[in-house]
C-alpha cells in the first residue's frame, strides 16, 4: 500500500464525524476509528520491510521550483513515530466516546482529532523538509481548535491562543532554520541531508540554523524557557491532554531533534545548549509538579520534566544516548497516557481533579484505580516497572558525562530529577488512590465502562510486560528506531534487562527513592519555602509581552495609517518626485535634435484657454458647478488638441465622454454640498501648490525632452499588416479589436465591473442610513418643469438623427475614424437625452432591452467572437476578414472583428446606462415634489394618469 | 508646437495634483479628472506630435501619426471614464451615508473588544 495515504487519510476522514454524528455516538466514534485502524493496516503491511532495514518511500512532485515535494518515507523512526501516533490515536477515540458528554459535539471533536492525527503522522513520516514545515504548522492548528473545543471556557480560548502563538511562532523559526538547512545540504529531502551531517556541522551557518531549529523544537517540546504553554493547554478535554499533549504533539520536537541527530549532533554548541535546556526543564518540570493540586496539572508539569529528559539525553550526542532516548520515549508514551486517562477517569467519576479532596479511590474504583498505580510507579521509576529501566540507563549516560569539565554537574542534577519524579510520582498515587475513603466526593465514584478503562489497561501492559522482559517485548522496535535514530553508524553493544548489577545508576536510583520519600515528609515546610520564594507566572509575563507587542502595532499603525486621503496621495507624489528627480539630477541633460512643428494662431489661443480654465479651476475649486464647467471645457480643449495633432478617434472618444462625464457630475453634484469651504490655511496650500508646480514641472519637462528626440515606432507592423491582415484601414480601431484585442476584452470586462458595483453600492444605499439621509435631504427649486415642452421635442425629432450618427460611426468605425466605443457613447447621449427630457420611466418603459442585458451582451458577443477563431484552430480572437457583395449596396467587407466591436459597443451602452440611470434612481428618493409620469408636463388625454413610482427607472427593475 | 503642449501638460497635471490634496471628496474627483488630461495627452505625446497625418491607411501617404499610443490612449479615456464614475458613486455613497464629504479624516471609530484575561 502507498504509505501516502498515512496523512492523507486521517485528514480526509475528518469530514465524516461530522456527518455520521446524526446517526449517533457510536457510528461517529466508528466512522472516526475506522479510518485510524485503515492507517494501521498500511502501516502494519509496510513493517516487514521496514525491519527488514527498508526504507519505503513515495514522492510526489508539488512545487519543484522551490523545492517542496510531496515526498514521505518510512524508516525505523518514522514508523515508531506513526505507529505510536496511531495505536494511541485508537485507543483515545474508544477513549473520548464515553469521556465526552451528551452536550458535546462529538463530531466536530473527532474531525479535529483526525485532522490533528494525520497532521502529526504527516510530520513524522516527511521526507522533504519544508512538507515537514507544513503537517508541523497544523499541528499546531489543530492543536489549537482541540485546546479550544470548549469554546464557552475561557480558560480554553487562552491557553489555545497561547500554545498557538508559541508552537506558532516556533513553526516559523523551524521554517526558517530548515530552509537555511536545505541552502547548506543542498537538499530539502531528508534522505539526502542526513547523509550530509559532515558539510552541515562545518558550515558557518551550522550554529544560526541550528538555534533556529531549535527553537521550533524546544517551543514545541514545551522545554524551559518556553514550557509554560504546556500546563494552559491542559483546558483541553482530557482524551487531548492525553493524546497531544503527553503521547504526540509535544513529542514532535523531540522527534525532530531524533530525526535531524545525524546531520546535528555531536557537535560542542549542540551539546552545550541541547543538554542543558533538557537537563533545565527537567528540573523546573518535576519541581512545579510537586507542588501542584490538580491532577492535569501535576501530569502536565511532569510531562515537561520527562520532555526535558528525552532531550537531554538526545542533546549528549553519543549513540549510547538516543538509544536510552528512544527507549524512553517508548515507555513514556504507553504510562503518561494512561495516567492522562486515568485522571479522566477520576475526573468523571469523583467530579473534581484536586487531589487535597480526593483520596481512598482503590477502594471504590479497584480496577482504574491498580492500573494508574502501576502507571504511576512507572513514572516513579519503581522497579519491574518500564520507567525503572530507562531511567537506569539515563543515569548511567550521565554518569559518563562531564559538562563543561565538571563530572559532577550532570549525574548530581539527574539524580535531583528522578528524586523529584519520585516524589510527584508518589503524592500522586498516595493522595488520589489510597489512604481512607472519603465522603465527600462532589460525585460517589466507581469503576467506569469498559470503554474508559480498557484503554488504559491496553496501555498498562507494555508498562508491565517492558517492565520485565524488555529485550523480548521492546528489544527490536528499540533496536531499529535507534538505528534510525543515529543513521549509519553501528549501534553500541547494550542490552536491555531489569538487573545490571551494582552500578552507579543503581546507587544514583536508591539515593531518588529514599530522597523522594523524604521529601514527601518534609512537603509542609517545603512548600511553604516555596511560597515564600519569588515564583515568576509565566502567563502574566507572556500577556504583558503579548501587550506590548499590540500596543507597538497600534502605535506604528496610527502613525502610518492617518486614514487621510491627502496625506496618502502627498507621500505617493513627493516620492516620485524624489525618485525623478535623482534620476533627472545624475542623467545627462542635453538638448534635443528632432525639429519641432511650427507654432499657429489657433492652437496658441486653445493653449492660452487651456492654462486660464485650469488655472480658474485651482482658484475657483470652491464653487463646484463653476468648476464642473470649466473643467468641461478643458476637455473640449483636449479634444481639439487631438483633432489638431492627427487623431481623430481620441477627439471623438474625448468628446463623446465628456458630455457622459459632465452629466454624471451634475446628477452626483445634485446631492452633493454646492462648495467646498476653504478648510486649510495659507501654509498648507503653498505647500500644495509647490508639490503640484515640481510635479507639473517634471512632466512638462520629461514630456518636452521625450517629443524633441526622434525614435524608432514599434507600429511599423501595425501600419504595414492593418489593411492585409485586419482588413480594415484605421489602424486606430484595427489595434483596438484585432491586434490588441484581448486588451480590449479585458477593457470591456472592467467597464462591466466598474458598472455593477455602482449599481450595487447605490441599490444598498436605499436602506438605512443613506436613505434617511436622502429621504430628509432638501432639494432645490432651480427648474419649475419637470419635462420642458421644448426639450421633449426637441430630442424626440433628434433620436432617430442621433442613432443613425451611432450606427454610422459604428460602420465606418474600421475603415475611418469611428468603432464601437465612440458609437456606444454616442449612442448612450441619445438614449440619455430622452431620459432628460422625458423622464427615466417613460423611456425605460420604451427601451427593449435594458442596461444589464446590455452588459451581458457585449461581453458574452465579444467573447463568443474570440472563442470562434479557437474552431478554426487559431488562437483566441483571430479574427477574420472577407468581401461580401450585396445587391444595390454593391460589394462590403465583413470583419469577424465586426462582431467584436458589437460587443464593445453593447458593453459601453450599458455601463453608461446603468451607472445614470442608478444615481437617478438615487435622486428620485430625495424628489419632494411629485414627478408626473408621462413624457410631458400637460396632460394631454389622461388627467388621472398616475405619479411615477421614484423607484422604476432604466436599469433593472426593483 | 511641442513646448505648448508640453507646458500643457504640465499645468493639468499640476492643477490635477492641487486638486488631488484637498480634503473634500469633489475637487479630489474633480483633480482626478485633470490628472486623466494630463496624463492621457502625455501618453499620446510619447508617439511625437504629427499635424495630418491621421493613421488610417491611404493610397497617397506612407507617412503617419503613430497609431499605437492613440490606441492606448483611446482605452485610457473610456476606462478612466468608468473609474470615475466610480469614485463619484463611492464619493456619494459615502456622503449619504455618514453626512460628511471629508477625505482627510477617516470613519469613526467602532469600540474596541474587551480583552480577556485568565483568573488564576
Amino acid at each position: 500500500m502507498n504509505i501516502v495515504l498515512l496523512p492523507i487519510l486521517p485528514l480526509l476522514a475528518a469530514i465524516f464525524p461530522p456527518l455520521a454524528i446524526r446517526s449517533g455516538r457510536s457510528l461517529c466514534a466508528v466512522s472516526a476509528a475506522i479510518f485510524t485502524v485503515a492507517a494501521l493496516l498500511i502501516l502494519a503491511a509496510a513493517a516487514p520491510a521496514i525491519y527488514r532495514g527498508e526504507l519505503v518511500q513515495a514522492t510526489y512532485e508539488w512545487l519543484p521550483q522551490f523545492g517542496l515535494s510531496f515526498s514521505v518515507f518510512l524508516d525505523g523512526l518514522g514508523f515508531f513515530f506513526a505507529a505510536m501516533i496511531l495505536g494511541i490515536g485508537l485507543l483515545i477515540i474508544i477513549y473520548s466516546r464515553y469521556y465526552l458528554s451528551e452536550k458535546d459535539p462529538m463530531g466536530r471533536f473527532y474531525a479535529y482529532l483526525l485532522l490533528f492525527q494525520g497532521a502529526m503522522v504527516g510530520v513524522v513520516i516527511s521526507n522533504n523538509i519544508l512538507l515537514l514545515v507544513v503537517f508541523w504548522e497544523l499541528t499546531s492548528l489543530s492543536s489549537f481548535l482541540l485546546i479550544g473545543y470548549w469554546r464557552a471556557l475561557p480558560e480554553g480560548r487562552q491557553g489555545a491562543r497561547m500554545a498557538l502563538v508559541v508552537t506558532g511562532g516556533g513553526g516559523l523559526l523551524l521554517l526558517a532554520g530548515l530552509l537555511l538547512l536545505g541552502q547548506i545540504a543542498g537538499s530539502y529531502e531528508l534522505t539526502e541531508i542526513l547523509q550530509r551531517g559532515d558539510v552541515i556541522k562545518a558550515s558557518p551557518l551550522y550554529l544560526p540554523m541550528l538555534l533556529l531549529v531549535l527553537g521550533g523544537a524546544f517551543t514545541k517540546s514545551a522545554q524551559f524557557p518556553f514550557h509554560f504553554w504546556l500546563p494552559h493547554a491542559m483546558a483541553a478535554p482530557t482524551p487531548v491532554s492525553a493524546y497531544l499533549h503527553s503521547a504526540t504533539m509535544v513529542k514532535a520536537g523531540v522527534f525532530l531533534m531524533a530525526r535531524l541527530w545525524p546531520a546535528l549532533a555531536g557537535t560542542e554548541a549542540w551539546f552545550l545548549i541541547v543538554s542543558m535546556t533538557g537537563l533545565i526543564t527537567m528540573l523546573i518540570g518535576a519541581w512545579i509538579a510537586l507542588f501542584k493540586d490538580d491532577l492535569k496539572a501535576i501530569l502536565a508539569y511532569s510531562t515537561v520534566s520527562h520532555l526535558g529528559l528525552m532531550t537531554m539525553l538526545l542533546g549528549l550526542g553519543t549513540p549510547m544516548a538516543a538509544v536510552v532516548a528512544v527507549f524512553h520515549i517508548l515507555n513514556h508514551a504507553t504510562f503518561k497516557a494512561a495516567l492522562f486517562m486515568s485522571a479522566g477517569i477520576v475526573d468523571h467519576e469523583a467530579g473534581t481533579r484536586d487531589v487535597r479532596r480526593l483520596g481512598g479511590l482503590l477502594h471504590l474504583m479497584p480496577i482504574s484505580a491498580t492500573l494508574a498505580l502501576i502507571a504511576a510507579g512507572s513514572m516513579a521509576g519503581l522497579p519491574l516497572l518500564n520507567g525503572f529501566l530507562s531511567k537506569e540507563m539515563m543515569l548511567e549516560e550521565v554518569v559518563h558525562t562531564p559538562y563543561a569539565g565538571n563530572p559532577w554537574i550532570m549525574p548530581t542534577l539527574a539524580t535531583v530529577g528522578a528524586l523529584l519524579s519520585v516524589a510527584y510520582s508518589v503524592r500522586l498515587a498516595i493522595a488520589t488512590y489510597l489512604g481512607p475513603v472519603r465522603t465527600d466526593y462532589p460525585h460517589h465514584p466507581h469503576d467506569p465502562p469498559l470503554g474508559l478503562w480498557l484503554p488504559v489497561a491496553t496501555l498498562v501492559v507494555p508498562v508491565i510486560a517492558i517492565g520485565l522482559l524488555p529485550a523480548v517485548i521492546a528489544g527490536p522496535v528499540v533496536e531499529r528506531t535507534a538505528l534510525a535514530v543515529i543513521g549509519g553508524q553501528a549501534l553500541p553493544s547494550y542490552y536491555l534487562a531489569l538487573w545490571h548489577g551494582f552500578t552507579p545508576a543503581l546507587m544514583m536510583s536508591v539515593v531518588a527513592l529514599a530522597g523522594g520519600a523524604a521529601l514527601l515528609m518534609a512537603y509542609k515546610p517545603l512548600d511553604r519555602l516555596r511560597l515564600a520564594m519569588p515564583r515568576p507566572e509565566a502567563k502574566r509575563i507572556f500577556d504583558r509581552v503579548l501587550d506590548s507587542a499590540a500596543r507597538g502595532a497600534r502605535i506604528v499603525v496610527a502613525a502610518l495609517h492617518t486614514e487621510s486621503l491627502p496625506r496618502y496621495f502627498a507621500t505617493i507624489i513627493v516620492a516620485l518626485i524624489i525618485v525623478g528627480g535623482a534620476g533627472f539630477m545624475t542623467g545627462t541633460h542635453a538638448a534635443g535634435t528632432r525639429a519641432p512643428l511650427p507654432v499657429n494662431g489657433p492652437a496658441l489661443v486653445i493653449w492660452a484657454t487651456l492654462l486660464a480654465t485650469s488655472v480658474a479651476v485651482v482658484v475657483l475649486h470652491p464653487n463646484r458647478l463653476l468648476t464642473l464647467l470649466l473643467t468641461s471645457l478643458v476637455g473640449l480643449g483636449v479634444s481639439i488638441a487631438f483633432i489638431q495633432f492627427s487623431a481623430p478617434d481620441l477627439a471623438l472618444t474625448q468628446i463623446s465622454v465628456e458630455v457622459v462625464m459632465t452629466i454624471l457630475l451634475l446628477l452626483a453634484l445634485n446631492l452633493l454640498p454646492r462648495t467646498t469651504p476653504r478648510e486649510t490655511g495659507w501654509l498648507r496650500r503653498a505647500w500644495d501648490g509647490v508639490i503640484a508646480s515640481v510635479a507639473g514641472l517634471g512632466l512638462a519637462g520629461l514630456a518636452y525632452a521625450v517629443m524633441t528626440r526622434d525614435f524608432q515606432p514599434i507600429s511599423e507592423y501595425h501600419l504595414a499588416q492593418s489593411k492585409p491582415g485586419g482588413g480594415g484601414t484605421n489602424v486606430v480601431n484595427v489595434i483596438l479589436v484585432d491586434f490588441r484585442g484581448f486588451d480590449t476584452f479585458g477593457e470591456i470586462i472592467v467597464l462591466c465591473i466598474a458598472a455593477l458595483a455602482i449599481y450595487a453600492l447605490l441599490d444598498s444605499s436605499l436602506r438605512g442610513a443613506a436613505a434617511r439621509r436622502l429621504a430628509s435631504m432638501r432639494q432645490g427649486e432651480e427648474a419649475a418643469d419637470a419635462h420642458p415642452l421644448m426639450l421633449v421635442v426637441v430630442t424626440r425629432v433628434l433620436l432617430p438623427l442621433a442613432l443613425t450618427v451611432g450606427a454610422f460611426i459604428f460602420l465606418r468605425g474600421h475603415n475611418q475614424p469611428g468603432g464601437g466605443f465612440v458609437a456606444g457613447l454616442v449612442v448612450a447621449i441619445a438614449l440619455l437625452m430622452q431620459a432628460m427630457a422625458s423622464g427615466y420611466v417613460w423611456t425605460a418603459e420604451r427601451l427593449r432591452l435594458n442596461a444589464h442585458t446590455m452588459l451581458g451582451l457585449g461581453v458574452l458577443l465579444a467573447g463568443l467572437t474570440g472563442l470562434g477563431s479557437l474552431l478554426f484552430g487559431r488562437p483566441f480572437l483571430t479574427s477574420t476578414f472577407g468581401y461580401v457583395h450585396l445587391p444595390v449596396i454593391g460589394e462590403f467587407e465583413l470583419a469577424s472583428a465586426m462582431a467584436f466591436d458589437t460587443g464593445v459597443f453593447f458593453a459601453v451602452v450599458g455601463t453608461v446606462l446603468l451607472s445614470l440611470a442608478q444615481i437617478a434612481r438615487v435622486e428620485a428618493r430625495a424628489e419632494r415634489k411629485p414627478v408626473p409620469a408621462g413624457p410631458s408636463d400637460i396632460q394631454l388625454r389622461h388627467p388621472a394618469a398616475a405619479v411615477a413610482p421614484p423607484a422604476t427607472v432604466l436599469g433593472k427593475e426593483p | 508646437m511641442e513646448i505648448l503642449v508640453a507646458s500643457a501638460i504640465g499645468v493639468l497635471s499640476a492643477a490635477g495634483i492641487y486638486l488631488i490634496l484637498r480634503g473634500r471628496s469633489f475637487p479630489v474627483i474633480i483633480g482626478m479628472t485633470f490628472l486623466s488630461y494630463g496624463v492621457n495627452v502625455f501618453l499620446f505625446a510619447m508617439g511625437r506630435l504629427a499635424v495630418d497625418r491621421p493613421p488610417i491607411i491611404a493610397s497617397d501617404t506612407t507617412v503617419y501619426a503613430d497609431p499605437l499610443p492613440q490606441a492606448l490612449v483611446l482605452t485610457a479615456i473610456v476606462i478612466s471614464f468608468g473609474m470615475t464614475a466610480l469614485i463619484v458613486v463611492l464619493a456619494l455613497r459615502g456622503f449619504l451615508e455618514t453626512g460628511s464629504d471629508r477625505v482627510d479624516e477617516g470613519i469613526p471609530k467602532l469600540p474596541e473588544p474587551v480583552d480577556e484575561r485568565l483568573t488564576s
